[in-house]
């Protein structure tokens, strides 16, 4: 809290919480709970709750006590690996994609004090990849594995109020799709992201492209789909810094700034291009020139590989 | 399916090196895997390109071919890509020094981590990397052990033909030479 600390997951099946001490970071907390991969994890600022979402289909509301993080079991009912986590803007609900090919948007229950969650089930076909909130609370995005992004209604009554209406649409009961865009070659969708006003839609997809959406109202077609396509490595993630700048980063280990508006988007500069001589030595180096290695493999100087193929001759010299 | 062929040309490096290349470029843009949960059967993680359950996340199989009998079938998928090699294999000896020297490695494939225990039909090894390979191993190492592989084996069989030859010249040299 107050940027000191961080929630980390070292590809197992815990979560780690650092504290910012000095000029280290610090293990302060073990979150335990789960027996499979930790998929995604997401801090809610204001409210001090962490959730955790993993392949073994379980989601936990972690909430801070004197005795540390005390988990709170999620009713998710999916039956495959839950794959990302995201807190509402507001804070009183988060929503779980899940290899069942479902979203689950979950909300917390009163009455019997846990978090029970209601599904979007339709269109999705495949494992849905990664989710962002709207700022309005409403709102939510998906990506799914089936080469589609998503923009659904996740309105929960007597969670929330009624949502102004925004270029998305007005009328908005849980589950309405409200937008529907396919990545250009038909690349799985890494990674959605709603700019900072929530009217424009930006998602990466692994055919290397970049796709900006400009909706310009419910029912009709958007104002401006704009895509973009990369001679790089699929990006993996991307976030709007501003409504006409992005950073997007991936599999060519560098981050990538784009600026643009409704007329185009466009590539700016590297964050840490490899090449340039200023930057750090971070990202492991390219594949493009092989450094020869050794010998390893290589059995021409084997002692024992030499014995043998001396063995013909070795009759004839005794 | 696709297929890239390198271009015809004359002398031998000339055309290993655009073969190798396409190879390794490809192996690059492949090797993009991520963990990916099994969405048919609960709480596995199998290599999407073994299984062929979900066809969403199933690229387009590639082959680089250098000639009829050199190529390279490589598969991509969500969370694991299946490279098959198929070995220069020019007469009946070189097809049995090849299929003893592939058996040999693929009997201890665990030893050799990404190896397959068979290789595909038509294909006389395969290799399987899976995102736990790539989590594990340095992507472009990985990249550099199948070029590697594919430039040594080449020669490691041309040399057991010629040490074959030699010792079978000599052996009949010295049968022979009891009736001079």
């Amino acid at each position: 809290m107050g940027n000191t600390e961080v929630a980390v997951c070292a590809n197992s099946n815990e979560a780690q919480i650092y504290a910012r001490v000095g000029d280290a970071w610090e293990l302060q907390h073990t979150l335990a709970e789960h027996d499979k991969l930790i998929t995604a994890i997401s801090w809610a600022p204001q409210s001090n709750r962490i959730v955790t979402c993993s392949q073994d289909r379980n989601a936990y509301v972690w909430t801070p006590t004197e005795n540390g993080w005390k988990p709170a079991l999620v009713l998710l009912r999916i039956n495959r690996a839950a794959t990302c986590v995201k807190w509402s803007p507001k804070e009183d609900k988060f929503a779980v994609g899940s290899g069942a090919r479902t979203i689950a948007v979950c909300s917390f229950d009163e009455e019997n004090n846990w978090w029970v969650s209601k599904h979007i089930k339709k269109p999705l076909r495949s494992t849905v990849l990664s989710i962002d909130w709207h700022p309005n609370n409403v709102l939510l995005a998906a990506g799914a594995a089936d080469a589609k992004a998503y923009v659904f209604s996740a309105f929960i009554k007597g969670v929330d109020s009624k949502p102004e209406p925004t270029v998305w649409g007005d009328r908005l009961p849980f589950g309405t799709i409200c937008g529907e865009f396919s990545s250009p070659s038909g690349g799985w969708v890494h990674d959605v992201a709603f700019s900072p006003s929530g009217d424009v839609l930006g998602f990466v997809a692994h055919d290397s492209s970049l796709n900006v959406v400009y909706p310009s109202g419910p029912g009709a077609p958007p104002t401006a789909y704009i895509s973009v396509k990369l001679t790089s490595l699929p990006f993996l993630n991307l976030a709007f810094t501003s409504e006409t700048q992005l950073i997007a980063a991936g599999h060519d280990c560098q981050p990538i700034v784009f600026t643009g508006s409704s007329s185009g988007w466009a590539l700016s500069h590297s964050l840490d291009d490899p090449t340039s001589s200023s930057s750090r030595p971070l990202t492991p180096h390219g594949t493009g020139s092989r450094v020869p290695s050794g010998g390893v493999g290589r059995l021409g100087n084997n002692e024992a590989f030499n014995m043998f193929k001396a063995a013909d001759s070795k009759q004839l010299d005794s | 399916m696709l297929t890239l062929r390198s271009a015809p040309a004359s002398p031998q490096s000339n055309t290993l090196r655009p073969y190798l290349n396409a190879v390794r470029a490809t192996l690059t843009a492949s090797l993009t895997l991520e963990n990916f949960s099994s969405q048919v059967v609960e709480r596995h993680n199998k290599p999407e390109v073994e299984t062929h359950t979900s066809p969403e996340v199933l690229l387009h199989p590639l082959v680089v071919s250098r000639n009829e009998s050199e190529r390279v079938l490589i598969e991509p998928s969500v969370n694991s890509i299946r490279i098959s090699i198929a070995i220069k294999q020019a007469d009946e000896i070189e097809k049995i020094l090849c299929h003893k020297f592939t058996r040999f490695m693929m009997m201890r494939a665990e030893g050799f981590v990404i190896l397959r225990r068979k290789p595909l039909p038509g294909y006389d090894i395969s290799f399987l990397i899976t995102n736990f390979h790539s989590e594990s191993m340095l992507k472009h190492k990985l990249v550099d052990f199948i070029i590697q592989f594919m430039e040594d084996v080449d020669k490691e069989i041309s040399e057991m033909k010629l040490s074959l030859n030699a010792r079978a010249r000599i052996v009949a040299e010295s049968y022979l030479s009891t009736f001079a």
